[in-house]
């Protein structure tokens, strides 16, 4: 049972820490992609866009070589912890949540462009005024790199290698209970990875809806 | 506001991640899969962390990619159980001492229709013979593991050659660990060898029962392979020494033997005399 908690705890956890850190890339990234006209943007964005498409085994296959200790990274000695995962799934969540915050930066930007460009703002400063327009695609965007984070085992179970107590995620969890004919535990086990993903995304909107009230009483 | 948050987050996550590392000793074992999704490591590892304060990291994996994971320099110490490959492994210089800790033997396994009629012999070889006669479907593990590598000199000696056996629509290769092998056997009413220790652990047999076992071809032997401090200067290889002292010391050896599954015993302890 405490393995239990501490599977969860990890889920959750390196999945958090993955959304996070594509967060704090992928929000001012899209949103510059939609505001700066630069000649290699059209490609960047369809790179983006096909990226959403990266099998995770292959990121994983190549951070696992590249964290290796006889490969390029291997001094950080990162490969079989924790933070290996964390790295997997924000290179996985990062191309997903770019693209939302892009398609949303380039509505709005759009529609308040030249008002902001009017009001004396640089468009470096306009970055931050197109996020807070858009906040509400924010959040299905860190929902979205959530998801496929939580949910991710291919690369997890490469660069974690899938240890009792330290990289043993609900998803490899399940891959294992499976191996071993436990099918009802692994069923169990699912159930749990289902019902938590349900219950962070109706906290998460519940949130965002008192946080959008008390917003508009601000006006 | 909202970005202060995250960063919390994230300084807590890396916070956690970090003192989880720099607690205690702690090695890298990559094993068969077998060792582990038997639960003999899982039985055994708690009484070795409580005596010697070494926590042990267990990287499932399958022989083949063990031994590599511990030419990569990925691994502080190994538990396999392919000898051909191990003796390679010997011979490229990658290992240290390697000693024999258990033994248990293959079996092969089958749907109780028995439609190759093998039920009940000890002859591997003629029992694979009379699958590919009668077309049997057959599961390979097909994953450079230690049991695919003796299912293959199986093969090879009934006279068969697994690659061309791929082209049979009866023999699937899964590529997959025992467990998924397993799986795949009892949902396609197929033939499969597996070793002793996780069919008796295995939860899903469905209708597979043993069909053949007692070839004394058939044994399974697992050592435990520490690194050559030369080749591998980054390995921890002094506490990597104290687990494998510890799996051939009589304690070690009589918590492999205690390991029951319905009163049977999964892993015969053989340090003292290797087979």
């Amino acid at each position: 049972m405490g393995d239990f908690f501490g599977i969860v705890g990890l889920s959750i956890g390196v999945s958090v820490a993955a959304t996070a850190i594509a967060a704090a890339i992928s929000l001012p990234l899209g949103t510059a992609l939609a505001i700066f006209p630069f000649r290699a943007r059209r490609l960047l964005v369809v790179l983006v866009n096909a990226f959403f498409g990266l099998p995770p085994v292959v990121v994983g296959l190549i951070l696992y070589l590249a964290l290796s200790r006889s490969g390029p990274l291997g001094f950080l000695e990162l490969l079989f912890t924790p933070a290996a995962m964390v790295a997997a799934q924000a290179i996985l969540a990062t191309p997903i949540m770019t693209a939302l915050v892009h398609r949303a930066s380039e509505r709005a930007w759009a529609r308040y462009g030249d008002e902001l460009i009017c009001d004396g703002a640089s468009r470096i400063q306009a970055i931050p005024q197109i996020l807070r327009i858009i906040r509400a695609e924010l959040l299905t965007a860190a929902l979205a790199g959530f998801g496929r984070t939580i949910s991710e085992v291919g690369a997890v179970i490469l660069v974690g290698g899938n240890i009792r107590g330290l990289t043993r995620t609900m998803t490899t969890a399940i891959a294992l209970q499976t191996s071993q004919g436990e099918l009802s535990l692994a069923l169990a086990l699912g159930a749990v990875l289902i019902g938590i993903s349900i219950s962070i995304s109706a906290t998460v909107f519940a949130l965002a809806g008192s946080a959008r009230t008390a917003g508009s009483d601000e006006t | 506001m909202i970005k202060n948050r995250f960063l919390s987050v994230l300084a807590v996550t890396f916070a956690a991640i970090y003192s989880g590392q720099a607690a205690a000793q702690s090695i890298v074992l990559a094993s068969t899969t077998s060792v582990e999704s038997s639960g003999l490591l899982t039985k055994i590892l708690p009484q070795f962390t409580a005596k010697s304060g070494i926590t042990v990291r267990v990287v499932a994996q399958g022989t083949g990619k063990a031994l590599d994971t511990a030419r990569r320099g990925d691994a502080d110490i190994l538990l396999v159980h392919d000898p051909d490959a191990e003796q390679q492994f010997m011979d490229e210089g990658h290992g240290g001492r390697r000693r024999q800790i258990a033994w248990n033997d293959f079996i092969i396994v089958g749907p109780a229709a028995d439609p190759a009629h093998v039920r009940g012999g000890n002859d591997g070889v003629a029992a694979l013979q009379a699958i590919a006669l009668a077309r049997a479907p057959f599961v390979s593990r097909g994953d450079n593991s230690g049991t695919h590598a003796i299912e293959v000199r199986l093969w090879k000696i009934a006279g068969k050659v697994p690659d061309a056996l791929s082209l049979e629509k009866w023999y699937r290769d899964i590529g997959g660990g025992m467990g998924q092998a397993l799986n795949a056997a009892g949902a396609m009413n197929a033939y499969t060898l597996t070793d002793r220790g996780t069919w008796l652990s295995f939860n899903n047999k469905g209708s597979l029962g043993i069909a053949v076992e007692g070839d004394p071809r058939l044994i399974n032997r697992y050592d435990v392979i520490e690194l050559d401090p030369q080749k591998n200067p980054t390995a921890k290889l002094g506490p990597a020494k104290i687990f494998a002292d510890w799996l051939v010391s009589p304690e070690g050896q009589q918590a492999i033997g205690a390991y029951q599954e319905n009163g049977e015993r999964l892993f015969n302890p053989s340090a003292e005399k290797p087979r």
